[in-house]
């Protein structure tokens, strides 16, 4: 009496059809496009941001400009040591230069947005604050006023 | 001659090709990580403005400090990070008009009407030597603290909390509390008075 098998003959079993593979496929690709940026530098220091509960997202991304600090990573340890250092667009600087990075930053916004320029730091968690410090007196100095501390939101 | 059938294109290859576009863009992206605490620095101050600043009372200011060693004072004593938030919230909101605490200042504020505002500024200060993770830890809890606050005037308010409500009641609350955080002047002691 049971409905599969039995007497009857045996049948072929139809082969799945992989013709909507590559529709989910496409699926997840258009996601990883839309939730994913292009990297624009490389980075060149160690950055593991420190935790902070109450971070808030920032509005606009195109108007902010990065400023890296950390160790170097370990392929380039051999030639920088391993002091913190500050990374600006693909190469290590010191302080000084930042005054020409916000300058040039400026220069590629529009006219309308440059008060709303934010600069984010991302330091990693083991640098002292000490040449956060510095780098917060010499955008003061630069009249670079909005920044924001990088952190990332720790898993609940 | 007769008449021929075209084949149909094969197109389980269309998944590879997919797939290979797929892993182009995991490798050459990053997922947006940008998010952070928002601070404003203050401009490099005059000389006219430095008279301006000795003006602010003692009562108003509370003085958070964190040494070389990531030890947290504030206000004259020694405190650990989880108790600093219900410190700040305390300074801030002065339930109970203890003289020692900060003053208030009534305000008009449209769609709000009168509310006493606090006058209070949180000063942090910091070493060249404190890690950077317990400043931000520290700046956490600052802004932890303010987030409560409004949190509970909303509640009271509007009967919702901060983040749900929209931009106007957002800027009303934030009139009402705001967030007076100031970054001092950099200093080379650490955990010495000035």
């Amino acid at each position: 009496m049971s409905k599969f098998g039995g007497s009857n003959d045996k049948r072929d079993v139809p082969g799945i059809s992989s013709g909507s593979l590559s529709d989910i496929v496409f699926m997840l690709l258009f996601f990883f496009m839309v939730t994913t940026q292009l990297r624009e530098t490389e980075n060149k220091v160690i950055v593991k941001l420190p935790q902070a509960s109450e971070v808030a997202k920032l509005e606009r991304k195109d108007l902010s400009s990065y400023i890296n600090i950390g160790t170097p990573i370990r392929s380039l340890q051999g030639m920088y040591g391993t002091d913190a250092r500050i990374q600006l667009n693909d190469s290590f600087k010191t302080v000084d230069d930042i005054r020409d990075f916000i300058a040039a930053e400026r220069d590629a916004m529009s006219e309308a947005d440059r008060s709303y320029m934010t600069v984010a730091i991302r330091a990693d968690e083991d640098v002292r604050m000490g040449i956060v410090t510095d780098v917060k007196q010499e955008l003061r100095r630069c009249s670079a006023l909005k920044i924001m501390y990088s952190a990332r939101k720790p898993a609940e | 001659m007769g008449k021929k059938k075209t084949p149909g294109i094969n197109s389980s290859s269309t998944a590879d090709i997919a797939f290979l576009l797929l892993c182009y863009f995991l490798m050459t992206t990053t997922m947006g990580d940008q998010a952070g605490l928002q601070r404003r620095l203050p401009p490099i101050p005059d000389k006219e403005q430095k008279a301006e600043d000795q003006k602010v009372n003692r009562r108003n200011i509370i003085i958070v400090r964190i040494n070389s060693a990531d030890k947290l004072f504030a206000g004259n004593e020694a405190l650990d990070v989880s108790l600093l938030k219900d410190k700040i919230k305390e300074f801030i909101a002065n339930p109970a008009d203890d003289p020692n605490l900060p003053e208030k200042e009534m305000k008009q504020i449209e769609g709000l009407g009168n509310y006493p505002v606090s006058k209070g500024v949180i000063s942090l200060q910091n070493d060249r030597g404190t890690s950077y993770q317990a400043y931000i830890a520290v700046q956490n809890e600052l802004v932890k603290a303010v987030n409560e606050l409004r949190d509970e005037l909303s509640l009271q308010r509007f009967g919702r909390k901060f983040s749900l409500l929209d931009e106007d009641k957002q800027d009303i609350i934030k009139k009402a509390i705001p967030q007076n955080i100031s970054e001092a002047e950099p200093k080379d002691v650490g955990g010495k008075k000035k």
